[in-house]
């Protein structure tokens, strides 16, 4: 089956999702990303690598922290950016999401940056793309329903790769509500891909999807046992929709057992870091202790989100 | 109208016959079988040399979309469909608009297809009204009107003393209640089979054990009340046990699969692809397996087409917001005859599972070609192929996972009530 994330040269033409990307496209966007980091350091935080391209960012989905991160990614590359919040299902009411495209394409738009509710969103848009000869325009996946995240995972490796440097040697644990967690398929493909031996996800077994194994991760259900000697914690966000549809019966009951707290956390080892794709809901998932603490670097991967995510579409943009 | 069929391999399952006859046809019916009947002359003789001769097919679920949905297709594409794809009589689902809940639609529905001179359409009457699953519509009225059975198509009867009713009532007349086994709750929201490629695609997922709660469900009440059941739409293996124990315990129950699920597994939704969208959802390869083995061993009683047309717009959407199904009635045959090259089973066995076995769940004297039978015939080539494209579909629905396909089997004359109602030239 033929891979819509690469043209016929093998090169990356959109960004979906980590799955079934090789090894080297992924290394090449952490290499190229550590250059980025440096430019926010400046006093002039500006590149000219996307001068008079558009990008549209095209959310289909409430968010700020993402829009912002991937608006101001743009921006330090010197791009138009145009921002939609569309916000509701493109089936529900209104103009078909196809429409909505072609009316933006229309415009000349150079790159999508989407975020949709619906998992494969994205992987539609750029099939349709294809399908009526716009290989010039661009798609990155700003998060589908529960599929991808794929800057996410990225960046999440940008930082595991900063503070462990080796990715072949080390035991990485995933945390929480995997089940409807588009972060978590991304972290576990890209962990894949680069190596990591060990990959565990922990969390009851209500919010653990159905043959999760198959992924190449090892499951457990108790949190301490889970986090034994591992050098990387993933926390992921619980939303609190989820204590509906009886798949949690609290909050407090997920804390107890599941969110994270330095009692916990010293079942891993002395230097593993705590990593969390925000937003944080404190004392349920994460206890502010650890949040807050000396394992965390929550912050640093807000930084390395936007070098990541410069590098994404500087990549894209030249291809 | 007199025909004469000359020099093709006669397949007729039901009498066991597999060899080269001549096909005699006057007024309608079968005339003569190998030799022609005395003072036999025919007003056109049809030269089926290198071709099958078989029954017409029988499909047991064919979504016409009349009434209501005529945009997605309408009573004359679909019946061109049908008869392009070699199928004769075809079973509708009562999911219309307004479904098929009223005698007079049913009088409706029957008479426009007749007067389209076309395959015998067999309507299944509303098991409750408006598929709400709340009150018992007028069966034995709506029998009189021309349903065969009683259906819910795709929707679900919830409350477990309404279902037990319904099926008592119509086990009171003898009518056979056709269910599809899918517990609503476990189903809700669910796009695709809960397993490894919607955890990896990140689609909300429909258990295995939907289908086998349901069907426990259902089984235990055609204990209780007798009701005669056809299981439409087995999916899974687990569900396809429960079949064959209900069955070795001497139940009356009979069951179907779709040809999608007979050749593709999850798998095939590849990066998303809205056309392998379905209900029940395309499951896993070790599933598939099954489903082959039991429709090839007789636990699977008939393969069907489930011929769902869906315009574009409706197809046109992330996987999880596209309208499921997929046209089918012109893959109904080639599907097969790609089974049987692919397991070496005799053309005569697999032929079986869309005509004469297909008229047994029916109830209905058809699928056999037997002096006296209705000449409802199908002549196909066997060596002929296609490639499957919105071009060569008749069906105005062009949304099917076979899309791009090269299948086996051209269908060269379709008779029905013994007229030529559908020919293709070389």
């Amino acid at each position: 089956m033929h891979n819509p994330q690469l043209n016929r040269n093998g090169a990356l033409q959109h960004l979906l999702t980590i799955d079934g990307l090789p090894r080297e496209i992924l290394s090449d966007i952490l290499d190229t990303a550590a250059p980025f980091t440096e430019v926010a350091e400046r006093e002039v935080k500006k590149l000219p690598l996307l001068r008079g391209k558009s990008v549209f960012n095209l959310f289909f989905e409430n968010s700020t922290r993402t829009r912002t991160t991937f608006e101001i990614a743009a921006k330090r590359l010197s791009a138009d950016v145009i921002n939609l919040n569309i916000g509701t299902s493109s089936a529900s009411k209104g103009e078909s999401l196809l429409d909505t495209v072609d009316n933006l394409c229309a415009m000349q738009a150079d790159m999508f940056v989407v975020r949709h509710a619906v998992s494969g969103a994205p992987f539609l848009i750029a099939q349709h793309l294809a399908a009526n000869g716009r290989d010039h325009i661009h798609v990155i996946n700003a998060g589908d329903g529960r599929h991808a995240h794929p800057t996410q995972g990225l960046l999440d490796m940008y930082t595991i790769r900063h503070y462990k440097k080796d990715f072949t040697r080390l035991i990485v644990a995933i945390v929480g509500d995997v089940l409807h967690s588009r972060v978590a398929r991304s972290q576990i493909g890209a962990l894949t891909t680069l190596g990591v031996p060990e990959i565990r996800v922990i969390g009851p077994k209500t919010l653990i999807p159905a043959d999760v194994d198959r992924l190449g991760v090892r499951v457990f259900h108790d949190m301490r046992a889970g986090l034994k000697d591992v050098d990387v914690v993933m926390m992921l966000r619980l939303q609190s929709e989820r204590m509906q549809g009886a798949l949690l019966p609290s909050p407090q009951e997920f804390f107890k057992y599941y969110g994270l707290t330095a009692d916990k956390l010293c079942c891993a080892r002395p230097d593993a870091i705590v990593m969390h794709p925000g937003p944080m809901n404190r004392g349920v998932e994460i206890d502010s202790a650890v949040a807050d603490g000396q394992h965390a670097v929550i912050l640093p991967q807000v930084t390395f989100g936007i070098a990541v995510r410069m590098a994404v579409m500087s990549m894209l943009a030249g291809t | 109208m007199k025909i004469h069929i000359k020099n093709g391999r006669l397949i007729d399952p039901a009498n066991g016959t597999d060899a080269q006859r001549e096909v005699f046809i006057a007024a309608g019916r079968i005339v003569g079988v190998g030799a022609a009947p005395q003072g036999f002359a025919a007003n056109r003789v049809i030269d089926a040399t290198g071709l099958v001769v078989c029954p017409g097919l029988i499909d047991l679920s064919a979504r016409l979309r009349e009434p209501g949905y005529e945009y997605k297709a309408t009573l004359e594409s679909e019946m061109a469909a049908a008869v392009a794809g070699g199928v004769t009589s075809l079973v509708c689902p009562p999911d219309t608009d307004p479904v098929l809940d009223e005698p007079g639609l049913v009088e409706m529905l029957k008479h426009r297809a007749r007067n389209l001179a076309s395959a015998h359409v067999y309507p299944l009457g509303a098991l409750t009204v408006g598929l709400a699953g709340e009150r018992l519509t007028e069966m034995a009225e709506l029998y009189e009107a021309g349903c065969i059975a009683f259906s819910q198509a795709n929707a679900q009867v919830t409350d477990t003393r309404v279902l037990l009713r319904a099926l008592q009532y119509a086990a009171t007349f003898g009518f056979k209640v056709w269910l599809q086994p899918e517990d609503p709750y476990l189903a809700r929201d669910g796009v695709a089979h809960e397993g490894e490629v919607a955890t990896r695609l990140g689609l909300p997922g429909i258990p295995v054990c939907a289908e086998t709660i349901a069907l426990s469900r259902l089984l235990v009440l055609v204990r209780e009340t007798g009701v005669a059941l056809h299981v439409r739409r087995i999916s899974s293996a687990a569900g396809l046990e429960g079949i064959a124990r209900a069955k070795d315990a001497g139940l009356p129950v009979t069951c179907d699969i779709s040809i999608n699920h007979l050749h593709l597994c999850e798998q095939d939704i590849g990066y998303f692809n809205p056309q392998a969208r379905l209900i029940p959802p395309l499951r896993t390869s070790a599933d598939r397996e099954a489903l082959r083995r039991g429709l090839a061993d007789g636990t699977v009683d008939a393969l069907c087409s489930d011929h769902t047309p869906v315009d574009d717009d409706a197809k046109q959407l992330p996987f999880g917001e596209a309208e499921p199904g997929a046209t089918g009635l012109e893959l109904l045959l080639p599907l097969t005859l790609k089974w049987a090259d692919e397991t070496q089973l005799p053309l005569g066995r697999t032929l079986a599972r869309v005509t004469s076995d297909a008229a047994r769940v029916l109830g209905i004297q058809a699928g056999h070609l037997a002096v006296g039978a209705t000449a409802d015939v199908c002549i196909f080539d066997p060596r002929g192929s296609f490639k499957v494209s919105p071009a060569v579909l008749r069906s105005q629905g062009k949304n099917t996972p076979f899309l791009g396909a090269e299948l086996p089997g051209r269908v060269r004359y379709t008779l029905i009530d013994g007229h030529i109602a559908f020919e293709n030239g070389r």
